[in-house]
């Protein structure tokens, strides 16, 4: 492959690809982000290639193995194009009848389909899917239609026109305004004006000229994965959202840290980094323009603290991942003491994206302080758990409704965290919260990197803040004093609470810590580290009540705080809990209702786990 | 232990001795032993001619690495805010009593090391438990008790 050295050389190919391509040609495209890797979509592929071959249709059907489509909750998922029939939770044994009925003879396999659990309808089409139904999928969209390791396929869709138009169209500081214009904040969790950290980076003076721009991939909450997806997914989106940066910044280096669990990541992000090189999309004189960039990939080391600006550069550098203050900031003086931006991986996917369709459509989106649209992935105690790009500005009760189909098992809702371990606990009073930055910021959570965690009535407001707090106490990096004993105290008490051991003042002790560690720590981490527990107590104080008064856990959570009960009605005696016990602590004549001896129980759950009658309560 | 000393001599020189290149040497002499042995630390350092100190305290600082040698299969249990909410901790607390060890130990038989994670991602398969890369999803005790027996 010659590098192509003009804009017309760009389209002359796009021109060939597409010319190639037959639209009405049957495409069979396999979801295969890590989350149906998990449920073997391997094997559905593989069982689907051999099926392709032995009926001889290698000619008339493309098989392609895409990114996450973001509903996890069916996966796997295929969508055969150009109808776009949507089938879910296919399994290789599915394959052959796909192919002769619904790929030779066009009939719908109806088990394959999705059904609606509200009205019971099914969706034939991938747009009905009330999931897909109510998102706005800009970004996110092209994951389902091209392979993230064939350039070709992101070259179909119009890529890398953005950067020609950029390269021979523009100037560096018409750029930036186009980026300033379209109110484009920053997706990792900040939510910092992008054109803004661009501005001075641009403008920040260095010495031998040398300016360095990130790719933050360092995703490091737990429960949010869209930026691995993206990066799985479609990861030349985010390059071309990078070599723009670098050209309105003026830099000649940039790095994608990327968190060493994303091993997909790491291996489409490599496969890109290739082929945009051989193409000319990266490298010396960039589409012969004179401009040259690149790109190094850099695997991080497993510590949430490195998502932070100056401790990821630290890491960059080889070093312990440590914050440091940033009364110098790092667009002024950043990696290796150079002007240096950094961008979150679904800001630099946006980019591209304003630059083609143009600020004033991109402003259209969202709300008066927070444009475009946002990827949530929605998981806990949700029906539809998957990746959800929706406009800023909806409501949580659509996101958790209409879209994550509400609450399993008819329970009730009780809460939904967002914004990560330092984000907050949401009431059901505030379900009609419309969900931008500012928003969830006033309410005392914050928007975050994007996960969005739904708690129903079985889970324990006390417990899940001593979750996070045990969480970003093993995560704090020990640099300061606030974040690292005061976060170790508030464990301290909280565990105390959940033990049956809390005493009076330790609700207001809880809150007077929390307000110091916010004020007093060196960087983000423990600047929102007390979040969940100060979130939680404001909007459940009579939670932490029950645990400290009455020594009583009114979800059921804490172990020390309930008993396991066998009820004498629906007990049938039939032994397996008995048998299930790894204590010996249960009794009882068969077909006789057992007892629980209290004195050996450890509580392990394996009882309540294990019977089939649901005569195992938890008191 | 001459020999090792040459393959993490190999591993180092890959990165032209630059000291930003710590963690990924680090990352691959791990890929190699499966943990980091003190006699590649002393390499290590040495080839860079760092302090042995600050190749320990980036290889104590990142979860990553570990100093400890480890078993011959992993179990890993994610404890992800999703995972947890649908009730990891009582699949943790039932990993830990069928190996009969905490998290971050080996057996002493060498056969299994148990880990946890701070999320996978395939929240929808939560809670989940890994051993050797084979993902196990919907775990309760007594599904983690069935597969760990086997």
């Amino acid at each position: 492959m010659k590098k192509l050295s003009s804009a017309a050389d760009l389209e002359r190919l796009r021109k060939r690809i597409l010319s190639r391509r037959d639209p009405e040609k049957i495409c069979i495209s396999v979801c295969g982000g890590t989350g149906c890797h998990a449920y073997n979509c391997e094997e559905v592929v593989k069982a689907l290639r051999k099926e392709i071959r032995i009926q001889g249709l290698n000619k008339t059907i493309e098989l392609k193995q895409t990114g996450c489509h973001g509903f996890c909750e069916r996966g796997p998922l295929i969508v055969l194009h150009p109808k776009k029939i949507f089938y879910q939770r296919v399994s290789p044994d599915d394959v052959s009848e796909i192919i002769a009925e619904t790929v030779v003879k066009g009939n719908i396999i109806d088990r394959l389909l999705y059904v609606d659990p509200v009205s019971g309808e099914k969706a034939q089409i991938e747009k009905d899917v009330p999931f897909y139904q109510r998102q706005q999928r800009l970004v996110f969209g092209n994951n389902g239609l091209v392979d993230p390791t064939n350039i070709k396929d992101y070259l179909a869709i119009d890529g890398y026109s953005a950067l020609a138009k950029v390269l021979f169209t523009m100037q560096p500081e018409e750029v930036i305004e186009e980026i300033k214009k379209s109110g484009l904040r920053g997706r990792g969790g900040g939510g910092f004006p992008t054109a803004r950290k661009w501005e001075s980076c641009r403008s920040a003076p260095s010495s031998d000229g040398i300016r360095y721009i990130i790719c933050n991939a360092d995703e490091g909450d737990p429960g949010a994965y869209m930026d691995r997806s993206l990066l799985e997914g479609n990861p030349h989106s985010v390059l071309e959202g990078m070599v723009i940066g670098a050209y309105a910044m003026g830099a000649d280096d940039g790095y994608v840290y990327v968190r060493l669990e994303y091993p997909l990541a790491l291996k489409n992000l490599g496969i890109a980094l290739n082929q945009a090189r051989e193409y000319g999309f990266l490298g010396q004189n960039i589409l012969g323009s004179g401009f040259d960039f690149d790109v190094k990939i850099s695997r991080g080391g497993g510590a949430f603290i490195c998502g932070e600006s100056t401790a990821l550069m630290a890491s960059l550098e080889g070093k312990v991942g440590e914050p440091r203050p940033k009364h110098i900031h790092t667009a002024l003086q950043g990696l290796y003491g150079k002007p240096t931006n950094l961008n979150n991986v679904e800001t630099w996917a946006n980019v591209p994206l304003i630059i083609n369709r143009g600020a004033d459509w991109y402003r259209q989106i969202g709300t008066e302080g927070s444009k475009g649209t946002k990827i949530f992935s929605l998981v806990g105690k949700i029906n539809n758990t998957g990746l959800v790009e929706v406009p800023m500005g909806i409501t949580l009760r659509e996101i958790i409704y209409n879209i994550g189909g509400g609450i399993p098992h008819g329970r009730k809702f009780k809460a939904i965290q967002t914004g990560g371990p330092s984000g907050g606990c949401l009431p059901e009073s505030l379900i009609d919260l419309p969900v931008d930055f500012d928003r969830l910021t006033g309410v005392g959570a914050m928007m975050g990197s994007g996960g969005m965690i739904v708690m129903d009535e079985g889970t324990c407001m006390v417990d899940i803040a001593r979750y996070f707090i045990k969480f970003l106490t093993e995560e704090s990096c020990g640099k300061c004093v606030p974040c690292r004993e005061g976060l170790d105290r508030m464990l301290d008490i909280l565990t105390d609470i959940t033990e049956g051991k809390g005493k009076e003042g330790d609700i207001e002790l809880l809150e007077e810590l929390g307000g110091v560690i916010k004020e007093a720590s060196l960087c983000a981490l423990g600047g929102t580290a007390p979040n969940p527990v100060l979130s939680t107590i404001r909007y459940f104080r009579d939670e932490y009540e029950a645990h400290v008064r009455e020594r009583r856990c009114p979800a059921g959570v804490c172990k020390a705080l309930i008993t396991f009960k066998i009820d004498a009605e629906k007990c049938t005696g039939c032994q397996v809990c008995a048998r299930e016990c790894p204590q010996g602590a249960i009794s009882g004549e068969k077909k006789e209702p057992h007892i629980i001896d209290q004195e050996k129980c450890i509580k392990c759950g394996l009882c309540h786990d294990s019977c089939k009658f649901d005569a195992v309560m938890i008191l | 232990m001459v020999n090792d000393d040459e393959k993490v001599k190999t591993i180092v020189d890959k990165y032209n001795g630059k000291h930003d290149s710590v963690i990924a040497i680090l990352q691959d002499v791990q890929s190699e032993y499966h943990y980091l042995p003190e006699h590649a630390l002393r390499v290590v350092a040495s080839q860079l001619g760092l302090p042995l100190i600050q190749i320990c305290g980036v290889a104590t600082f990142f979860k990553a690495f570990s100093l400890k040698p480890r078993g011959e299969h992993t179990v890993t249990v994610c404890l992800g805010t999703a995972c947890h909410v649908r009730g990891a901790p009582a699949v943790l607390d039932e990993a830990k009593r069928q190996l009969g060890i905490e998290p971050g130990n080996t057996t002493d038989d060498m056969r299994f090391t148990l880990e946890t994670v701070n999320c996978l991602g395939a929240c929808a398969l939560g809670p989940i438990m890994v051993i050797d890369g084979k993902y196990h999803g919907q775990m309760s005790p007594r599904k983690a008790k069935k597969v760990l027996k086997k």
